[in-house]
């Protein structure tokens, strides 16, 4: 198998980035008409939008709880997401993303505040580069935010790779390719927790817990620039600034 | 009787502090230590169309894997290594929760988690099981089937498919003319380069029970699979319920998932390597 040499002489990555550099992120709350809660996320060549309904009633009725509400989340890419195109419906792939998500996300969500309802989480990807199910949490947590959701964090998520022995941030479809290891992480940075965690690859022990630190380190970052995100669809602006 | 509603989530409370004042004294619900794994039986070669085949009980849990090895095209982008495929199947005669029907979220993510266990935990050397590159290689389809569920599918399955392939007699075929035929009679066990194994551990509060009970995953705070492929290297992370994980409290999962995982991988060494009867 001919494999790309995934990091220089000099220490940097295939696309220039230093081990610890994540990616560029845009994130953008609000960005769809017909859901409750929305957002848009970049990261690197990764797009992402994530919209939310809800909380509305539950459907198929005999799924509601009377103490509690229902989270139901669907992952999905576009067929033409990827390099091949992807058949259409629901992959195996998908059904577990879809699964972990909602499971990270559910976890900060005050269910108890709507029995008998339920939420919606719509995550679509719609160009594939690497960190899809991260990114995706990222921006269903702002959709969720956007909706008016009660939470007790927002969640924000990256991976951490292992490739040619190192330990990389925010691995792209290149280094998850090609690379040894990798280990998606969702964190709730205010209550130091985290929400998802899986590894897909070969790490020793504390090479494992060295990763999560960076990964960790990311998340805070990205937790910033979610909460700008967010004060940006909400912010004021003073009256007669229009030109 | 089943309780609905606040009813139950009440008795989940009253069971979780139950569980969580014998833990508090080191003790479980089945008289077993927090740390301690239930007994493992490992029955190979009980079914005989299979290619390998093994039933593997963790306690009260049951699982029964098959392979059966076909010939076929490799991917394209790895010509030069054979194919394995896991699927997995939580029966409905298993357990009262488990409906008939194509597999669902929890069956696919059993099945997911396995095949990451042997693929990262390099279960096999792919590259012996080709006959002509990009073209013909062998495709192994390891197929575990949960019998009987009592807490903890994942390790139940990891094990039962590393037996099973252990077990595995797989059917000669030569390239005659261009053409892929069996050799008769002829067979070839399969070399595994690693033993993996996965430890799947609650956390309920700040105590970490190994091997949950399925009272102990209704309450747990979150659940997490580790799998290690040797002494090392953890090949496979799963966190699979929903909860807040303090970082320090992985830490000690690992940790005393890995010292678990040694004695589980000495086990099944010993049931499988032993005229292939129980443990």
């Amino acid at each position: 198998m001919n494999r790309p040499k995934l990091i220089d002489e000099n220490g940097l990555r295939a696309d220039g980035r230093r081990p610890d550099e994540l990616r560029k992120i845009r994130m953008e709350v609000g960005v769809l008409e017909k859901t409750d809660g929305s957002a848009y996320i970049e990261v690197g060549g990764t797009k992402i939008y994530a919209g939310v309904i809800g909380p509305r009633e539950v459907h198929p009725k005999h799924l509601e709880l009377p103490d509690r509400g229902v989270i139901n989340c669907r992952y999905h890419m576009a067929s033409f997401s990827v390099d091949e195109r992807k058949p259409l419906g629901m992959t195996r792939r998908e059904i577990e993303l879809s699964k972990v998500i909602r499971e990270a996300l559910e976890t900060v969500v005050f269910l108890e505040e709507f029995p008998r309802m339920m939420v919606d989480i719509f995550v679509e990807v719609i160009q594939a580069d690497g960190g899809t199910r991260t990114a995706g949490i990222t921006a269903a947590s702002l959709a969720l935010a956007d909706a008016g959701i009660p939470m007790a964090d927002l969640i924000a998520a990256t991976a951490v790779g292992k490739v040619e022995g190192q330990l990389v941030l925010d691995i792209n479809e290149l280094e998850d390719k090609y690379g040894e290891a990798d280990m998606p992480v969702a964190m709730a940075p205010n209550l130091n927790s985290i929400v998802l965690l899986q590894l897909n690859g070969r790490m020793t022990v504390e090479e494992m817990f060295k990763g999560l630190e960076m990964a960790q380190e990311a998340i805070k970052k990205i937790h910033g620039l979610q909460t700008e995100a967010l004060r940006n669809k909400y912010k004021v602006e003073p009256e007669g600034s229009e030109v | 009787m089943s309780l609905s509603g606040e009813k139950r989530g009440y008795a989940v409370k009253i069971m979780k502090n139950k569980i969580y004042e014998l833990l508090k004294m080191g003790k479980r619900i089945d008289e077993r230590t927090p740390e301690q794994f239930r007994e493992v039986r490992v029955l190979t070669d009980v079914v005989a169309k299979a290619d390998g085949s093994a039933l593997v009980s963790v306690g009260k849990t049951k699982i029964l894997t098959g392979i059966k090895v076909e010939v076929g095209t490799p991917f394209p982008d790895r010509p030069d290594e054979g194919v394995f495929t896991v699927n997995a199947e939580l029966l409905p005669l298993a357990s009262k929760t488990f409906e008939p029907g194509p597999p669902d979220e929890r069956a696919i993510e059993l099945s997911r988690v396995v095949d990451r266990c042997l693929r990262e935990g390099q279960a096999l050397d792919l590259q012996k099981l080709v006959l002509v590159e990009g073209q013909k290689v062998y495709m192994l389809y390891i197929d575990c089937y949960v019998l009987d569920y009592d807490g903890n599918y994942f390790d139940a399955a990891v094990l039962s498919a590393v037996a099973a392939l252990m077990n595995c007699s797989v059917p000669v075929y030569k390239v005659v003319d261009g053409r892929v035929e069996q050799v008769p009679g002829e067979k070839f066990k399969l070399e595994l380069r690693n033993i993996p194994v996965s430890v799947t551990m609650g956390l309920i509060k700040d105590k970490v029970v190994v091997d949950p009970l399925p009272a102990e995953e209704e309450v747990a705070d979150t659940i997490v699979t580790v799998g290690y492929s040797s002494e090392t290297v953890v090949a496979a992370i799963q966190k699979s319920a929903p909860g807040l994980l303090p970082v320090p409290m992985l830490r000690e999962m690992v940790k005393l998932g890995l010292e678990q995982s040694i004695k589980l991988r000495s086990k099944l060494l010993e049931a499988v390597g032993d005229g292939q009867k129980q443990a």
